[in-house]
């Protein structure tokens, strides 16, 4: 079982009382409203779940698996998401409580 | 950005689709799609959002750590962690808007 985009909006359908096309809207822009702010080099920080940065990394040397051949990674700028403390503890506590 | 102004962001977007949505649904919203992602990884279950990435849980086996006070060693239990992996989309465009600015 895996949450998705179809689940979110079935859940703001149910609790928030938007219907069907405003709750699938509503998720997608949400999504994207994220996406725009990381696309424009912002940090995007929701407490209590988690902040997603940006990293620059620099261009390093590479290798082609097949032929052994060496080829440049070129610079690029990836996400990175750190998972609040909140989140963390909410994690860690289902586990500890499913052994214990 | 943060929470409020993403919330802020997104009844702006609302209000320019003439939406009948008001500030405080998409508060509602935010705050019911992020308890509703965090409770899914709380009980191990992972989240999918096509172009924008995916949540799974990494397992961290137990091990024995300091106390970096006192030097004595601790056992520290194993867990899992919330770890993310951008999906092809939100890569692409995070990438593209690095090499962009580089040319500009």
């Amino acid at each position: 079982m895996t949450l998705t985009k179809a689940e979110l909006a079935d859940l703001l359908f149910d609790k928030v009382g938007l219907n069907k096309r405003e709750a699938k809207d509503m998720v997608e822009t949400f999504f994207e409203e994220i996406r725009q702010a990381l696309e424009a080099g912002d940090t995007v920080k929701l407490s209590g779940f988690g902040n997603f940065q940006l990293r620059d990394k620099p261009q390093r040397p590479g290798r082609n698996p097949k032929t052994g051949e060496e080829i440049p990674i070129t610079a690029r700028r990836v996400v990175t998401f750190h998972a609040s403390q909140k989140l963390k503890g909410m994690v860690e506590q289902y586990h500890a409580n499913k052994q214990g | 950005m943060t929470k409020s102004e993403l919330i802020a962001r997104l009844a702006e977007r609302l209000a320019e689709r003439n939406s009948q949505l008001v500030n405080k649904d998409a508060e509602l919203a935010v705050k019911t799609i992020l308890d509703a992602m965090a409770s899914s990884l709380a009980k191990g279950q992972r989240i999918e959002i096509r172009g924008f990435g995916s949540f799974d849980l990494n397992y961290r086996p137990p091990r024995v750590g300091r106390n970096p006070k006192s030097g004595s060693s601790v056992s520290v239990p194993e867990k899992y962690v919330p770890h993310f992996k951008a999906g092809k989309e939100l890569r692409e465009r995070v990438d593209l808007s690095l090499s962009l600015r580089d040319e500009g």
